[in-house]
């Protein structure tokens, strides 16, 4: 029977791409339904409520701190009516949902959550142009807001569709600009050439922009992080990233507060919780980029006392190995998501013209300097 | 309008400053777990939770509260109503309806001239008005707290007079409610009237 499988997985290699994909989706899903709640739940204790604990398990009176609410609210979406106003551009109505969650998803196929699971790298493409292919999808986002924006047919929307395209040009640069110090560390050939143990298999023929070469490099100790070799890289990222997410305080887009809800005030029903997915989906992307690469991705550099035989810091031999690496994984990022639902009830939102103040006028010369001030710094040490 | 700007130092206007004051204030009212019974303290502090877990927690009741009006008995849990009908007539909604027990009908207690066959309100048509708690002679009904009335279907919302009168009579609630001056012993309402009545300078 093993046997059997094994021969199937062996003859058609993209089965094994397809459950990494069914399998990360399983993953994420509930992740985006638990942010979701994790949302409410903080920003409620945040403002001095309590926030909705009591939905648990169906049909009992099991309460659970209100662990049900994400079900919930995923078959209320469900049963609402699917309404589409008169007068909207029909095609490019129904297409933006999707074109706004799509992009968001795509970034997990380059993203390494793991180490090895077997003989498998746990990650779905493992792209030689990871980053770059990182950045393009991720600025697609954009353009289902901004569709939607346009389909509408609605004031409201327009002016969220405007100003989201208004943000994007100014993170997007200042955000390219602040991984280039990474990879003017990582992208070291010098280091890559003398690996060890199961590194050398992790890391065999993969090339310099390869995102499971930044974790490598960040997996000797935690001072090893870019988040404390690049900090300056790494403030700008993490704006850029609540910019990229749509997040306050730079959630022009959206705007509740002056433009009833943006770009999706004409939206109900499935669709509108398409685009609520893809928003947290995107939280959850943007954290994942940030822990590869600024917090060492699954790696846990515990130090030689704690972790003698690097099992938390070398890919893995073992199944429970792997998993465990998949666990730190996913514990970074939702440090990195709380964060970010933290910040959001703690900023007022900047108008766009100061965002695109801040990205042009500060953080893009900012990052040019930091790449500078890093190639001295490598000239120097070389 | 010109809008004077405050000048900020440099360091202020690198936003960390008041970001690290946004990250204490947050972190102080997240970690607010006192819960205090309603507003009163509430306001004034910022370490308890506002929320009032509805039906496990409720409001206390003001005094004088309109609420659903209930039948009474009184000290000898005896039915005070005395099927007038006056209620019934001065009923703006019409939700109350009395059905008189006739000439045969029976009271339940020696001494005691009429009582209602049938006493029905509809609770889904009152208003909560008093106009009954005013007009009634013998102050057998009373507006008392109760307002979260629910119910399945219309019929339920429907009390007859066996569950007006276990709602209203059993705790006293209406003697409390009218209590005033270490006065105990019932309600008292035409002895107060008749007083006012007298005290009121003569009419010609």
């Amino acid at each position: 029977m093993l046997n059997f499988v094994t021969e199937i997985f062996s003859s058609y290699p993209w089965l094994i791409v397809l459950v990494k994909v069914l399998g990360v989706f399983a993953v994420i899903m509930p992740m985006v339904a638990y942010s979701v709640m994790a949302e409410r739940r903080i920003s409620a204790l945040i403002q001095d409520r309590i926030g909705p604990n009591r939905v648990g398990i169906p049909f009992t009176r099991v309460k659970l701190l209100g662990l049900g609410q994400p079900l919930a609210d995923g078959l209320k979406s469900f049963l609402k009516e699917d309404f589409t106003p008169a007068y909207v551009k029909r095609i490019f109505f129904w297409l933006a949902p999707a074109v706004a969650m799509i992009p968001s998803f795509v970034v997990f196929a380059v993203i390494p959550f793991g180490s090895f699971l077997g003989a498998q790298k746990m990650v779905i493409a493992d792209l030689n142009v990871g980053i770059l292919f990182t950045f393009g999808i991720v600025s697609l986002g954009v353009y289902g807001i901004v569709l939607a924006g346009y389909a509408s047919n609605s004031k409201y929307p327009f002016l969220g569709g405007i100003r989201s395209s208004a943000q994007m040009i100014s993170y997007e640069i200042a955000m390219g600009m602040a991984v280039v110090p990474v990879f003017m560390l990582a992208a070291d050939s010098a280091w890559q050439s003398n690996l060890t143990g199961t590194w050398k298999g992790y890391l065999d023929g993969v090339g310099l922009l390869n995102l499971s070469s930044v974790i490598a490099y960040q997996s000797d100790s935690f001072f090893s992080w870019m988040i404390f070799k690049q900090p300056i890289a790494f403030c700008i990222f993490l704006v850029a990233i609540f910019a990229e997410t749509n997040r306050l305080p730079f959630d022009m887009p959206e705007s509740e507060t002056e433009l009833v809800a943006g770009y999706n005030t004409e939206y109900s029903s499935m669709r509108f919780a398409l685009f609520f997915m893809g928003e947290y989906a995107a939280m959850i992307a943007g954290s994942a980029l940030m822990v590869v690469l600024f917090c060492g991705g699954w790696t846990l550099p515990l130090g030689a006392t704690l972790d003698p035989n690097g099992y938390f810091s070398t890919p893995a031999d073992g199944i429970i190995q792997g998993v465990l690496h998949m666990v730190v994984f996913i514990m970074k990022i939702a440090v990195f998501l709380v964060l970010m639902i933290w910040i959001r009830w703690m900023l007022p939102r900047f108008r766009y013209d100061q965002l695109m103040n801040i990205g042009w006028k500060r953080f893009l010369p900012v990052s040019l300097a930091n790449i500078i001030l890093t190639a001295i710094v490598l000239w120097a040490t070389a | 309008m010109k809008v004077e700007r405050a000048k900020l130092t440099w360091f202020e206007r690198l936003y960390i400053p008041s970001i690290l004051n946004g990250f204490k204030v947050t972190l102080r009212h997240f970690f607010s777990w006192k819960r205090s019974k309603v507003y009163g303290d509430k306001q004034s502090s910022y370490s308890a939770k506002l929320t009032m877990q509805y039906p496990e927690e409720k409001w206390p009741v003001p005094d004088g509260y309109r609420g659903a009006p209930y039948l009474v008995k009184d000290e000898d849990a005896n039915t005070k109503c005395v099927s007038c009908q006056l209620c019934e007539f001065v009923c703006p909604p019409k939700a109350i309806r009395i059905t008189p027990p006739g000439q045969s009908g029976e009271a339940d207690r020696e001494g005691a001239e009429k009582m209602p066959k049938e006493f029905d309100i509809n609770m889904l048509r009152c208003i909560y008005c008093g106009f009954c708690q005013e007009v009634c002679p013998e102050e057998a009904i009373y507006l008392l707290k109760d307002y979260a009335i629910t119910g399945e279907n219309r019929e339920e919302l429907i009390f007859n007079k066996e569950k007006l009168l276990s709602l209203g009579g059993e705790d006293k609630r209406a003697y409390a409610h009218h209590t005033q001056d270490g006065v105990t012993e019932g309600i008292k309402k035409w002895e107060k009237k008749t007083q006012e009545a007298k005290d009121q300078p003569a009419f010609h």
